[in-house]
């Protein structure tokens, strides 16, 4: 058990490295922005790649009626998910260390990692929400007013993962350091799931 | 055996193939004319959205102002207000920059661009700065080359026609402003025909801190003869200066005739460190001076003019050893100092022929005191003994010389209307190349410093006459790229040029282009009138003055509506441009003020004032097409008569 909850207790403890990384990245790359615009999604908050990228982010949505990108304390997430992070981190590196010293079965590493996939889906679908809010809740005074084909508003929610033409932007949303080191830290605790739940089988 | 003779064929086939291809690009390289044949068009063709490899800062001479091309493209990225009046952008017009163009004359809307010089470390072009000096009011601008805007310019005093200037020295140390038209110093009221001997020629030093900031370090009371150009020494010749003269004959009318009557005029060779010793050591004399001293700041976004009334002057003969004459034939135009430091060219525009001075041989000389008699007590060094060589017929009226770097030199001859390149040391011509016409001024970037950059050299030609679609009688003056990394100089290009340019400095791109400035921020705007948001905008009344505080973003004013402005008032308009995205300026225009309109960067404010003097309603707008609601941009103003009752509204969307 001694390899299973070093293993968890790093897996976990990689959690932490949202706390310093972006977790996400919209980029918006158009002929006129040879430098794209792009905004870092951070646990915390939502900062500019480039100093004025948001700021010029919220000029350019403007036109179409788009809000402006949240400040932190404008988005309860903000504030809840450094607690949630903190906390599965803490839990995570608890049972790790308990796990190091046998007190308790390899079991919990994997109801650790369920309740850390729960909270990670929820919070995709939050964001999706967010994505979807912000894409389609428009200033019903927009200076741009643009609908499809079948005369409803156009959507201009980015995509959750992946890239995607919106007018005369094209819109990149991939996860960044700090969600790799999420996912790595994730595969790790099972990892340490499988090592400690095999070393507990030969041991019988 | 059959394949091996196929194999066998093929092999000498393609060996015949391979040399007639040398034997073409050999004819090809003979070849001085056609584009194609010489694959110019393909060397001068910087692809769309591609970068050039040089920057040139080539002066605008009589439009007052720099111009920045892309080199070897010939494409001009920028004109820099410097010395005139710049509607564009509102230079000289704006509050701001009005006190840029403020002398001890008073206002002065022009003024005629001569000598840029870029800023030099160790004897490098460095990019921090490029200097530039005005001929007919005597002054000296810095501009930056982060912001590509001029931020300082301090007057001459006691000078005239300030011509062999702004050349700065190796390390920045100096930059030098020396006087063309001799007049009294200081200035009196006496009879034109007692010039001689009763007029000065000075020559001012200007120390340069590390912020670039210009002081008047002293002013040299040389006698009055009109000195013409000047280059520093460096490496060895680091410490002096070198100026060329002509009307040693002092002549004061029909200048062209009795100015040429000499044989010889002079190089003067002055030891500025010793100059510079003497003067921290308390010596020198100070007189009355009166010169304007403007300096931009960045953060204020204005300009202040400070008027000093002091100069330290510095007799020659009271400093031992510090200035020499060097006998120079045919009243010497150029004065040109080789990448060593060791020669020192002079350019006598009235020969064939080009007289070269050795620096050791001219500190030899004054060892052992070898002289020919002075003028007006400085020493005259004998003419044979400071002479390195005579490039001999290399052409006819040679202006100005440039180095490569790789020992050879490259001069302009005006009347033959030719660039000539010969060697340095043996003194040969090496080559010529026909300019289109009549060639002034010539240029190859870092050639004038200890490490030329020597890939292309750029003539600017005097008379352009049939070498474009003609504009009427008056046309643009014309430059030519040549390409000068083979042992033949190759013409690759034409391009138009602004004003005339009297000189030009170039400068690898790579030092200057990463600091270009994107944006002004808005967070370091210390301007006195500055909005900096929506909500800080506002309109105050003190007597008939109104300061209208003003912001713009993409793409409206605020306020954008203003009532209760009377006939009689002066409207102060103080726009800042909350942008803080790179190129979005925006622009200001008021119907019927006798102004320029403004030209706003981000981050930026910029104030114009406007009188009405109708009862009305008269919009404003933004003139640069800033976003796709820029013909939304605009708002207007409610004037009303002188004694109504009107209150002092402002308003954007109603509120």
């Amino acid at each position: 058990m001694k390899i299973s909850g070093t293993i968890m207790i790093l897996g976990s403890a990689l959690l932490l490295g949202l706390f310093f990384y972006p977790l996400w990245n919209i980029r918006l790359e158009a002929p006129q922005y040879p430098d794209p615009l792009g905004m870092d999604i951070y646990i915390a908050g939502i900062e500019g790649e480039e100093e004025f990228d948001i700021q010029n982010i919220d000029g350019v949505n403007h036109y179409i009626g788009m809000k402006k990108i949240p400040k932190p304390e404008e988005m309860w997430e903000f504030n809840v998910f450094p607690i949630v992070i903190g906390s599965m981190a803490g839990l995570g590196i608890l049972l790790g260390f308990l796990g190091f010293f046998g007190k308790i079965s390899p079991h919990w590493f994997m109801g650790w990692l369920v309740l850390m996939i729960i909270l990670g889906i929820l919070g995709m679908y939050d964001f999706n929400n967010w994505l979807l809010d912000y894409g389609t809740d428009l200033d019903p005074k927009a200076i741009i007013k643009l609908t499809d084909a079948e005369g409803n508003p156009l959507n201009y929610k980015p995509p959750l993962l992946g890239s995607e033409k919106i007018l005369n932007f094209t819109a990149h949303s991939y996860p960044r350091t700090g969600a790799y080191m999420m996912f790595i830290g994730m595969f790790l605790t099972l990892i340490a799931w499988f090592a400690g739940f095999r070393t507990v089988r030969t041991k019988k | 055996m059959k394949q091996l003779n196929s194999i066998l064929f093929l092999f000498l086939l393609s060996i015949l193939m391979v040399s007639c291809g040398e034997d073409d690009a050999k004819s090809r390289d003979s070849r001085s004319g056609g584009a194609m044949a010489s694959n110019a068009a393909e060397r001068v063709y910087v692809a769309p959205g591609e970068h050039d490899e040089f920057y040139a800062f080539l002066s605008g001479g009589y439009s007052g102002n720099l111009t920045v091309y892309g080199l070897p493209s010939g494409r001009m990225l920028k004109e820099i207000p410097v010395f005139s009046q710049f509607p564009t952008s509102g230079y000289g017009y704006s509050e701001e920059t009005k006190p840029m163009l403020n002398t001890s004359f008073g206002f002065v809307p022009w003024g005629d661009a001569h000598h840029p010089d870029i800023s030099q470390t160790n004897g490098e072009t460095d990019g921090r700065w490029v200097f530039i000096n005005e001929n007919n009011t005597p002054r000296i601008a810095r501009i930056s080359l982060e912001t590509f805007e001029t931020e300082e310019i301090i007057e001459i005093p006691h000078s005239a026609g300030n011509h062999s200037s702004s050349f700065v020295t190796e390390n920045t140390e100096y930059v030098v402003a020396g006087t063309r038209f001799s007049v009294p110093y200081p200035q009196e009221d006496i009879a034109i025909s007692e010039m001689k001997g009763n007029f000065k020629g000075p020559l001012t030093f200007i120390a340069i801190d590390d912020e670039g900031r210009m002081k008047i370090d002293f002013q040299l009371k040389m006698p009055g003869f009109n000195y013409d150009l000047s280059h520093p020494g460096r490496g060895d010749s680091h410490g002096w200066f070198f100026f060329t003269t002509y009307n040693t004959e002092e002549a004061h009318t029909l200048q062209e005739v009795n100015a040429s009557q000499n044989d010889k005029d002079f190089i003067a060779a002055v030891n500025w460190k010793k100059i510079q010793e003497y003067v921290a050591n308390g010596g020198g004399q100070e007189i009355d001076a009166q010169y304007a001293h403007n300096v931009y700041d960045h953060e204020t976004h204005t300009a202040t003019s400070t008027m000093m009334n002091k100069v330290l002057t510095v007799d020659p003969r009271d400093v031992e050893g510090a200035v020499y004459f060097m006998p120079t034939p045919k009243s010497p135009h150029g004065c040109d100092v080789d990448p060593s430091g060791e020669y020192i060219v002079g350019n006598g525009k009235l020969s064939t022929d080009l007289t070269v001075h050795s620096f050791s041989k001219m500190l030899k000389a004054i060892e052992n005191k070898d002289f020919d008699g002075d003028a007006y007590g400085i020493p005259i060094l004998n003419f044979e003994s400071t002479l390195a060589g005579t490039v001999k017929e290399g052409g006819l009226g040679p202006l100005h010389t440039e180095f490569d770097g790789e020992g050879n030199a490259y001069t302009t001859f005006f009347i033959s209307s030719e660039v000539v390149k010969w060697k340095l040391g043996t003194w040969e011509v090496l080559d010529r190349q026909p300019s289109y016409y009549s060639v002034g001024h010539l240029m190859i970037p870092g050639g004038n410093s200890r490490k030329p950059e020597g890939k292309y050299l750029i003539s600017m030609n005097k008379i352009t006459k049939d070498r474009y679609l003609p504009t009427g009688p008056e046309l643009e003056h014309s430059a030519q790229l040549y390409d000068i990394s083979g042992d033949k100089m190759e013409l690759l290009l034409d391009f138009p040029t602004h004003g005339e340019p009297h000189y030009a400095a170039g400068i690898s791109a790579d030092r200057v282009k990463a600091n270009s400035r994107k944006i002004y921020r808005l967070d370091e705007n210390k301007h006195e009138f500055a909005a900096t948001s929506e909500d800080a905008t506002k309109v105050v009344r003190q007597g008939n003055e109104v300061h209208v505080y003003m912001t713009t973003v993409r793409s409206h004013f605020a306020p954008d509506n203003i009532e209760g402005i009377k006939v009689g008032d002066k409207v102060f308009f103080h726009v800042t441009n909350l942008e803080q995205d790179f190129d979005v300026p925006h622009g200001f225009a008021m119907i019927g003020a006798n102004t320029s309109e403004l030209l706003i960067m981000p981050g930026q404010t910029k104030t114009i004032t406007w009188e009405p003097k109708k009862a009305g309603v008269w919009p404003f707008y933004c003139t640069d097409f800033c976003s796709a609601l820029h013909q939304e941009m605009q708002g207007y103003v409610r004037v009303s008569g002188k004694n109504s009752n009107t209150p002092l509204t402002w308003t954007l969307d109603g509120e």
